[in-house]
């Protein structure tokens, strides 16, 4: 039971980093722009949140820039899909490799320049990224294990995940954002300011999986600086985004579920059955793989993917 | 911007090959000054670094040779990845093509490598194209049966392939030989690839290639039906084409020809099969094939020249400790502009009052 509770956190702990990711993405799809750039600006994130934060010494100011650093990245993809129309496909792929280059780059540049073999987050910051301590609420026994001994990442993507759904569904910014999704040229006849949307959410996402990254840099490698440390959760993000369909909250609970995944390696009772470990490093991607093909074959009406998703806006083409 | 007037975009088709190929030239131009910027930015001369990227791929001998033989398996995959791009299959999924040529034909390389060198390297090709072959024809079964995202499956079938290989190498490959990290056996010579003119024979088998590739696109009937099928589904349809069975073929070739390019990889450059066999090449393949516009003569080109790119970067690492990582950034950035550039090519701005004409 305790194992399986641990198991449970160490779920949530390792999917916050697909949450931020699928956040990030789903801004971008509702915009009608399939961004494929995910995991490009999550490792812009990641080296610009440990960067800063290795050198301020403060998690505020590194969240910060994991948050413009992905927001550049998504920059340049608005830049060249929304104003320049070229390819959305190539473009977020092209931005993956740049990404990851630039960041490895810069990490690598960093540790030649500090005179050391390694970088290391300073003592400040690695208390403040540890996870919070809630007197009263982090003792309840199950409960408080469960829900309130978290680092400061997990409850601001949960938050971010319940702000997203409300402006979205509730608001008319975010109403109107979804008619852009689904049909630009209507949007764009009710007197929508189209580029200016897609501008603005195509950043805001892109912020999103900025702080995703940082969560991979700050978090899981423990405060040493890894060269690709995001290393695929990028990807599973932009599936998961049709996992959770379209919806922020659901993206929680599909974070937290491949989250599991990921860490099943280490709490698999062992006694019963033993895999070969590549067997669980596999298995997200066999399982977004599946669940691919799984949405593929029923093919709901509710709960698609934005219609324009994926198609460039030309106003004087409708 | 659009929406107030002051700038308009319209369609311009008139223009010559010729102004299109100034504005990728210049926009490669730009390109390198935004890299030169980033350089400054770093602190280092600009000049000086891509100086030693162009002299470093060519310094020597042995250089020359290194550059060609990172160019080989560049130049076959983006070959590959062009045939499925040509009818807008979007195959990121070259890396994991690669890696599951690699390993049929590893099989043959670690366990028959007794046989005679010739007939064991045509069982290598052959089982290297359809291990890469089954690795593409798997999504475009269900693309052509569900249409399920080409895109995202491909690229899991990178990751599940990758870790075929830990699979293998923690377990039943592991070569009991040597101690420490798990590795897989180094072929033997038997099941290496021979020399020719100091480099592995692959990069014969990429320039055969190109021309088959070229010949294939543009003078057969197969090829034409490729192109009918990228530009609509629909019109092929109606001119009674079967865009399934098209579909299917053409990703086998698409993966088959980089599951080659994982055998020339394993037995020519790295004589085993290691995690890395693909090493990201596969996706650098995509960026190859769109920055040459999908045209084979154009991939021999660009694969050329991304690396020079990559062998000079690593000649900016010895000298002057700047990450190989340096090659990626730079090849980003050049197609960043040049799909900025194709803008260009197809409409232009139209500066005006609010409200003025139409065109």
């Amino acid at each position: 039971m305790i194992k399986f509770i641990n198991f449970l956190v160490a779920a949530v702990f390792a999917g916050t980093p697909l949450l931020f990711g699928t956040l990030g993405e789903i801004m971008n799809e509702k915009s009608g722009h399939l961004n494929l750039g995910v995991e490009g600006m999550m490792s812009m994130g990641a080296c610009a949140g440990f960067m800063v934060g290795y050198l301020t010494d403060n998690f505020l100011i590194a969240l910060a820039a994991a948050f413009i650093a992905g927001l550049l990245g998504a920059l340049i993809y608005a830049v060249l899909t929304v104003t320049f129309m070229a390819d959305q496909n190539v473009t977020g792929l092209t931005l993956t490799i740049f990404g990851i280059g630039i960041s490895n780059f810069i990490g690598e540049y960093m540790i030649v320049n500090s005179h050391t073999n390694s970088l290391k987050l300073p003592e400040v910051i690695s208390q403040q990224v540890k996870n919070i301590y809630i007197s009263g609420l982090s003792d309840i026994p199950v409960l408080g294990q469960l829900f309130f001994q978290y680092n400061p990442f997990v409850y601001i993507g949960i938050i971010t995940a319940i702000i997203l759904s409300i402006y979205l569904n509730k608001t008319k910014t975010g109403l109107n954002l979804k008619a852009i999704g689904e049909n630009p040229a209507s949007a764009d006849a009710a007197g929508i300011k189209v580029t200016k949307y897609k501008y603005f959410n195509i950043l805001l996402g892109g912020g999103i999986c900025g702080i995703g990254g940082a969560y991979c840099s700050l978090i899981i490698n423990g405060g040493v600086w890894m060269s690709n440390s995001v290393n695929g959760l990028g990807w599973i993000a932009v599936a998961l985004v049709i996992f959770a369909s379209w919806s922020p909250v659901r993206a929680i609970f599909g974070s937290f579920i491949f989250g599991g995944f990921n860490v099943l390696k280490y709490y698999f009772p062992k006694d019963i059955f033993t895999f070969p470990n590549a067997f669980y490093d596999m298995l997200p991607f066999v399982i977004t793989a599946l669940i691919l093909v799984i949405t593929s074959v029923r093919k709901s009406k509710k709960n698609t993917r934005p219609a324009s998703c994926g198609i460039n806006y030309y106003r004087e083409e409708r | 911007m659009m929406s107030k007037t002051f700038i308009r975009t319209v369609k311009n088709l008139e223009r010559s090959q010729f102004e299109i190929l100034r504005l990728r030239i210049m926009a490669f131009i730009f390109a390198l000054v935004a890299g030169g910027l980033f350089i400054i930015m770093i602190g280092y001369n600009p000049v000086e670094l891509y100086g030693t990227i162009i002299s470093g791929a060519f310094r020597s001998k042995m250089a020359i040779q290194a550059t060609i033989k990172i160019m080989i398996p560049l130049l076959m995959s983006s070959l590959g990845v062009t045939l499925a791009f040509k009818m807008k299959f979007w195959n990121i999924g070259a890396e994991g093509q690669i890696i599951m040529g690699a390993v049929f034909s590893s099989y043959f390389a670690l366990f028959h490598s007794n046989l005679p060198h010739g007939l064991l390297l045509l069982i290598m090709f052959v089982a290297g194209f359809i291990g890469g072959g089954l690795w593409g024809l798997i999504p475009a079964i269900f693309k052509t049966r569900h249409n399920t995202n080409e895109t995202l499956f491909t690229l899991m079938l990178n990751y599940i392939a990758l870790h075929v290989i830990s699979f293998l190498r923690d377990g039943p490959w592991k070569d009991p030989g040597s101690s420490g990290f798990p590795k897989i056996a180094r072929f033997v010579t038997n099941a290496q690839l021979d020399k020719v003119f100091g480099i592995q024979f692959g990069w014969i088998i990429g320039i055969i290639l190109v021309v088959i590739i070229f010949i294939y696109l543009r003078y057969t009937k197969q090829g034409y039906e490729i192109n009918v099928v990228g530009e609509s589904q629909s019109t092929a349809r109606y001119a009674g084409m079967n865009v399934k069975k098209i579909i299917l073929r053409t990703m086998i070739l698409s993966g088959g020809i980089c599951g080659l390019t994982g055998v020339i990889q394993s037995a020519g450059s790295d004589m085993t099969l290691a995690a890395s066999v693909a090493g990201g090449v596969g996706f650098t393949a995509i960026i190859v094939a769109w920055l040459a516009n999908l045209n084979p003569v154009g991939i021999l080109l660009v694969s050329f020249l991304f690396s020079i790119l990559e062998k000079g970067s690593s000649v900016m690492q010895s000298t002057y400790g700047l990450s190989t990582y340096s090659a990626a950034v730079l090849q980003g950035i050049i197609l960043f502009f040049i799909l900025g550039c194709e803008f260009f090519v197809r409409y232009k701005f139209v500066f005006g009052n609010k409200g003025g004409a139409r065109s």
